[in-house]
């Protein structure tokens, strides 16, 4: 059993942590990628690093209601989080879902909330070149074949397409690109709130469409960095029901699995 | 016989320049209908972009087979017109050929240069006609080119080769007539013995002054015809590579009025005194949007690159975002047409929104920003998806029901689903 701190009583106690660890709404709420969050925080217990989360205090950062049109909800929630933010003088966030970083480090300087914002990939792999992340020998996933989803929110809208790959590269696997990555990935159909509705009308569905790409490599695990492309990702495995032989894995779950 | 050619020219010439200069004032004219932005910050990663993504033509690149046919002819395109410095002095002067003289050998290399560009723009103007026409690319039959666009791109290549093909004969010509036996370039040598046993020297000469004349009336036709069509982004991919947004792009555009409304909301000592100004969200038509999403509109070449890379439009949903900037110049020019009329603009009971981009498109945007990657001439569809939403959101409340219900969890319960924000660290009991 870990304990997981909040703000509030790192703020009772007198201290700070390193780190705040911005879980999300995906991250708090959904099964799935509670998974993810667990996996995320077993890392930060292990490596020692001193972390807390808002807990009931975190709020949605807005970006599904900007993107989907609605800048009110958005300036709304926005407005509180960097209340909050800035009341316990956080310093630097750390989160595992893309939407969020993006909006925290490119959207909230402008209406007063600067960060230093990473994401967990980039985290991860620093965390691994300062050997600071333990890995068995052998490696769980040491060999396996592994293709790594772009998240858009990660790759072209931050530009970060490396630290996730080298986070892979540190576990020994076999690392196989589809034929749509990096600057080309294709989206896996969540973002621009359509995580939120019903796909409009077509003759297919973005997430299949992506999720057939990602088995046509032949990977057993296919490594996302976003809770949505994950939640999108493994809804197009089941439509192919290839459940029992592929996983959709974040990468903070294939670390948590590799560490000693 | 000779003055009158040269006045001939000259009106010509005169009429030419005016004609391109009052289009694309009317054009300037237009894009400015737009919002103010103020885009000249960081003046040199500004000329970084226009050397490298306009010049240096670096996005196209990610297909380099396609990236170095379209360079040659650009190239081929811009260098010849070196030689069309030439030909109007010696339009303006009676003379024939006037850096001949004074250039010496390497006034022959130079129109030798010229030759061999102008045969391999003829060749590769050829090849992307059969890819346009013979193997149709998808991204080239797609439904958004029927009719006019399609016959622009033609219309362009075709023209191209019979301007090069002039530029040859014209070179042959000359060579026919003249005296001297080592004046001869590289590739219109070729067709000089068979002029010289066709055609008599008269007739050789008529051949000459037509090609030549043809050649120049075709160049100021074309010029003249750059505004009416796409290829007017040989002239805009400049401007509009300069003025890009360089912020990331996963970052939204504020919007300083819905943000102070917030915070005057939440702190109404803040507020200012007096009656408040009525407020406009997003875009419902042209003149809304910003300035430079105006110019991406006029700089769009239609190629498709960016409905290729767009997962909406790759599974058959309604969007485009290349529709959505041919939709938008079209807008645009009609706007700009009834202001002409009209003095200023008159009501047509038209707008953007709904009459030309349909709220199906918007709907469809993931905002994966793929559209916006993919422009070579740095155009972003997506600035115009986002505020056509914000629009229909903010201004008519037109949201699907599953997006209002989003809305109003996000609202009451912090998160866009309806659970219950005391729950929102419940995990943390099970790690």
């Amino acid at each position: 059993m870990i304990h997981v701190p909040t703000m509030a009583e790192f703020l009772a106690s007198g201290e700070k942590p390193e780190v705040l660890f911005w879980v999300g709404c995906a991250g708090s709420f959904d099964q799935r990628a509670q998974k993810i969050t667990k996996a995320f925080v077993t890392i930060l217990n292990k490596v020692g690093i001193k972390y807390a989360i808002l807990g009931k205090e975190e709020m949605c950062t807005g970006d599904p209601a900007r993107r989907a049109g609605n800048e009110f909800m958005f300036q709304m929630m926005a407005y509180q989080n960097i209340q909050i933010l800035n009341g316990y003088e956080i310093k630097k966030i750390v989160t595992a879902c893309p939407h969020c970083f993006n909006t925290l480090k490119n959207e909230y300087p402008v209406l007063g909330g600067n960060y230093e914002v990473i994401h967990h990939a980039v985290f991860l792999q620093q965390l691994i070149d300062e050997g600071k992340i333990k890995l068995t020998d052998g490696g769980t996933f040491k060999g396996k074949k592994i293709t790594y989803h772009d998240s858009c929110y990660l790759g072209r809208a931050n530009n970060i397409y490396e630290a996730p790959r080298k986070v892979l590269e540190a576990l020994d696997v076999a690392l196989v690109e589809m034929k749509r990555c990096k600057s080309n990935g294709l989206c896996c159909g969540a973002g621009g709130a359509q995580m939120f509705k019903e796909e409009e009308k077509g003759d297919g569905r973005i997430n299949i469409e992506r999720s057939n790409e990602a088995i046509e490599t032949g990977a057993s695990v296919i490594a996302a960095a976003c809770p949505f492309c994950n939640t999108m990702l493994m809804d197009g495995v089941k439509n192919k029901e290839k459940e029992e032989e592929i996983e959709v894995l974040d990468i903070a779950e294939l670390v948590a699995a590799s560490m000693v | 016989m000779q003055y009158i050619q040269q006045v001939a020219f000259l009106i010509l010439f005169i009429y030419a320049v005016w004609l391109f200069t009052k289009n694309i004032n009317q054009i300037r004219k237009n894009i400015l209908l737009g919002r103010d932005e103020d885009l000249t910050d960081n003046k040199n990663i500004r000329w970084k972009n226009l050397f490298l993504l306009a010049l240096g033509q670096k996005k196209m690149f990610r297909n380099p087979l396609v990236a170095v046919l379209h360079l040659i002819i650009y190239a081929g395109f811009i260098i010849i017109n070196i030689e069309v410095i030439e030909i109007l002095l010696d339009g303006f002067l009676g003379t024939r050929r006037i850096f001949m003289k004074p250039l010496g050998s390497f006034y022959f290399f130079l129109i030798d240069s010229f030759e061999i560009l102008a045969f391999l723009v003829i060749i590769f103007c050829v090849v992307f006609l059969i890819r346009r026409n013979i193997i149709k690319l998808k991204r080239f039959t797609a439904n958004d080119l029927n009719g006019w666009p399609k016959k622009d791109a033609n219309y362009i290549l075709i023209t191209e080769i019979i301007l090069m093909g002039l530029f040859l004969k014209m070179n042959a010509a000359d060579t026919a007539l003249s005296n001297n036996p080592n004046e001869h370039f590289i590739i219109s040598s070729y067709i000089v013995p068979f002029y010289q046993q066709m055609f008599t020297h008269v007739q050789i000469e008529m051949i000459e002054r037509t090609c030549w004349w043809l050649h120049i009336i075709g160049i100021f036709a074309f010029l003249n015809y750059l505004p009416y069509s796409k290829h007017l982004h040989i002239l805009l991919a400049f401007p509009n590579a300069y003025y890009a947004r360089l912020n990331t792009m996963g970052e939204m555009q504020n919007m300083e009025n819905v943000q102070n409304e917030v915070k005057y909301m939440m702190q109404p000592e803040l507020a200012p005194t007096g009656e408040a100004q009525p407020m406009k969200f997003g875009a419902k038509d042209v003149m809304d949007l910003s300035w430079k999403s105006l110019m991406d509109a006029y700089s769009c070449t239609e190629c498709g690159r960016c409905s290729t890379a767009c997962p909406a439009n790759q599974t058959g949903k309604l969007l485009s975002p290349r529709k959505i900037m041919m939709d938008t110049r079209d807008r645009l020019e009609e706007v700009g047409r009834n202001i002409k009329k009209n003095g200023q603009f008159v009501d047509d009971e038209k707008k953007l929104l709904n009459d030309f981009i349909t709220v199906e498109e918007l709907r469809a945007c993931t905002t994966c920003n793929a559209c916006v990657q993919e422009c070579p001439v740095s155009i972003s569809p997506l600035d115009i998806i986002i505020e056509l939403r914000r629009s229909l959101i903010m201004e008519d409340s037109n949201a699907p029901q599953e997006w209002n219900a989003m809305f109003s969890n996000i609202e009451n319960n912090f998160a866009p689903w309806k659970l219950s924000p005391d729950d929102r660290d419940k995990w943390t009991s099970e790690v």
